[in-house]
């Protein structure tokens, strides 16, 4: 599961300007633990956002984007109240989705 | 190899003809390849790989790409970078680190309401050019790139 998403969006007009913080370590595979054993690969591999169910969003990453990833994205034809619906996937299939209400501009 | 087993070697190119003829339609378009993650263009170690497993062909130099990122990274295990493109009609757009040991990092389908901008944090190995490539919605690639200098690498150690 993971710990909670920190998803922030602001309504510009009809522009939703969104950006999430996800918890995660993005283990590249080639990183050595203290003992010196190679760390396994861990990353998140999808995200995808939905607008009120209707995906809006979506990417496929890979182990070089950092640690606890950060994404912007902007979404148009948004509007106060809609439910704004994160969700990330790893190579282990850990899945975690996080909702928020938008706010007024 | 008798005439059986060289039917079934033949068969197995005729399946893995297809599989790629339907990847070659899905490309840089997470929405179709989502349920499988495009693992080949992930594990390509050269940017020439990566592309050609992305089926992206010809992409055009484009001064419509605006890649911000630092000139100087001193921490490459987190560089920031934002894409605006102004291609028109942009539906999709991957971001690739040239030097990285597994160039491509990721790709985005802006196309069911998204608007042609992304912001992430990558990883970055050495000093690199950090390079973007934008589908059309005719299926046309676009694309720049912006070196980042890299002072400490952020992907070993």
């Amino acid at each position: 599961m993971g710990d909670p998403m920190k998803i922030r969006a602001k309504l510009d007009g009809d522009v939703l300007e969104v950006r999430v913080l996800m918890a995660h370590p993005m283990e590249t595979g080639q990183r050595k633990d203290a003992s010196g054993n190679v760390i396994p690969l861990h990353f998140i591999q999808t995200v995808t956002a939905q607008l009120n169910g209707k995906p809006v969003f979506q990417a496929e990453t890979s182990q070089a984007v950092a640690r606890n990833p950060v994404f912007g994205f902007k979404l148009k034809g948004a509007k106060a109240g809609d439910k704004l619906a994160v969700t990330w996937v790893d190579n282990k299939g850990d899945k975690r989705t996080d909702e928020i209400s938008v706010g007024a501009g | 190899m008798t005439d059986l087993s060289r039917r079934a070697a033949l068969k197995g190119v005729g399946a893995g003809g297809l599989a790629a003829a339907a990847m070659a339609a899905g490309l840089l378009r997470p929405a179709d390849v989502l349920a499988d993650w495009n693992k080949r263009a992930f594990e390509s170690k050269t940017v020439s790989d990566a592309l050609r497993n992305l089926k992206v062909t010809a992409p055009i130099e484009s001064k419509d790409i605006a890649i911000r990122a630092p000139d100087i990274a001193e921490n490459g295990a987190v560089v920031p970078i934002e894409i605006q493109s102004g291609v028109p009609g942009t539906r999709s757009l991957a971001v690739l680190i040239e030097k990285n040991p597994f160039p491509y990092v990721a790709s985005f389908d802006l196309s069911q309401g998204a608007l042609p901008f992304v912001a992430l944090r990558v990883k970055m190995g050495e000093t690199s050019n950090v390079r973007v490539v934008v589908a059309d919605a005719d299926g046309k690639f676009y694309t720049a790139a912006k070196e980042v200098k890299v002072t400490i690498g952020g992907c070993g150690g």
